[in-house]
């Protein structure tokens, strides 16, 4: 777990820390068995290969919490997490690194919350940001 | 691969959005979002132990995923077999704890027509509303699928 974020140190523009992640085939089978996900592409090759794929593919919905913990632990143990969104844009596929990248987009007050905005994304071996998204956590003022 | 006779009309579209999933309910174990943590590579001792911030043990954002809702049925015959998931919109009011029993329901928001370079396309919006056992919507999850 990382330190905390305070709402007084973050500005727009910032960037958030990179992460690189490599899921393994083994790692899929858990997601498969935690989410109840068993859709064979994501551990079958043959069959993987059977319906056009160019191998096992990650589970988008494992991508999405990948960015899920990306953003929560460099927000810290007590920030919320209000608002996550991604979109598949291009198959990830396992033994290979995919890493994580973000930076914030906007830092507002709305009520009694300290909002901040994020566009996050994973991107490929190849640079392509194959699922990209945003997220929105309300972070504690220092101020109290 | 995909027939090319297909037109969604507009009464098929309004018979659609609006439609709803069968309720499921499933009650939140504690090994369950430990194992969830552990396959998404998720470290934070929120999911395992519990921390003062959180009040105890919580469910990782995305582990509503694992609730099994299913998914509405469309008033027509669709003629794709082939099905990708297109993204998520969660929002998040309350954190999901051990004990919790969560009702899933979704919901057709939207249906749609489009070809594009995999051919012609069905394109749903769905919306997955969780509550808890007080009624509280814990989260919603708006996905995009793709028939083809």
């Amino acid at each position: 777990m990382g330190q905390q974020i305070y709402f007084e140190d973050v500005s727009e523009g910032m960037e958030l820390p990179v992460e690189v992640r490599e899921p393994t085939t083994r790692q899929l089978v858990q997601y498969a068995g935690a989410s109840g996900d068993f859709y064979e592409i994501h551990y079958d090759k043959p069959y993987a290969e059977s319906i056009g794929l160019p191998g096992i593919i990650i589970h988008g919905a494992l991508k999405n919490a990948m960015l899920g913990a990306y953003v929560t632990g460099w927000a810290g143990p007590a920030a919320t997490l209000r608002r996550l969104t991604c979109q598949y844009r291009g198959m990830d596929f396992p033994d290979e690194p995919i890493t994580a990248k973000g930076h914030v987009t906007r830092v507002y007050q709305e009520g009694e919350q300290n909002l901040v905005d994020c566009t996050i994304w994973l991107e490929n071996p190849q640079g392509q940001q194959t699922t990209p998204g945003t997220a929105t956590v309300a972070l504690p003022a220092r101020s109290g | 691969m995909s027939t090319n006779s297909f037109t969604l009309t507009d009464d098929m579209r309004e018979r659609s959005i609006g439609v709803e999933s069968a309720p499921t309910m499933t009650e939140v174990e504690k090994g369950h979002i430990a194992r969830f943590a552990e396959a998404i590579g998720d470290d934070n001792p929120a999911y395992t132990e519990g921390i003062p911030e959180t009040g105890g043990i919580v469910a990782p954002p995305t582990f509503l995923r694992a609730m099994r809702a299913v998914r509405p049925e469309l008033p027509f015959e669709i003629p794709f077999t082939r099905l990708l998931d297109g993204g998520s919109d969660w929002e998040y009011f309350e954190h999901v704890r051990p004990g919790d029993v969560i009702t899933a329901v979704g919901r057709v928001e939207d249906i749609r027509e489009r070809t594009g370079s995999i051919g012609q396309m069905l394109i749903t919006t769905i919306k997955v509303t969780y509550r808890n056992q007080s009624g509280a919507i814990v989260a919603t999850q708006t996905s995009t699928s793709i028939r083809h």
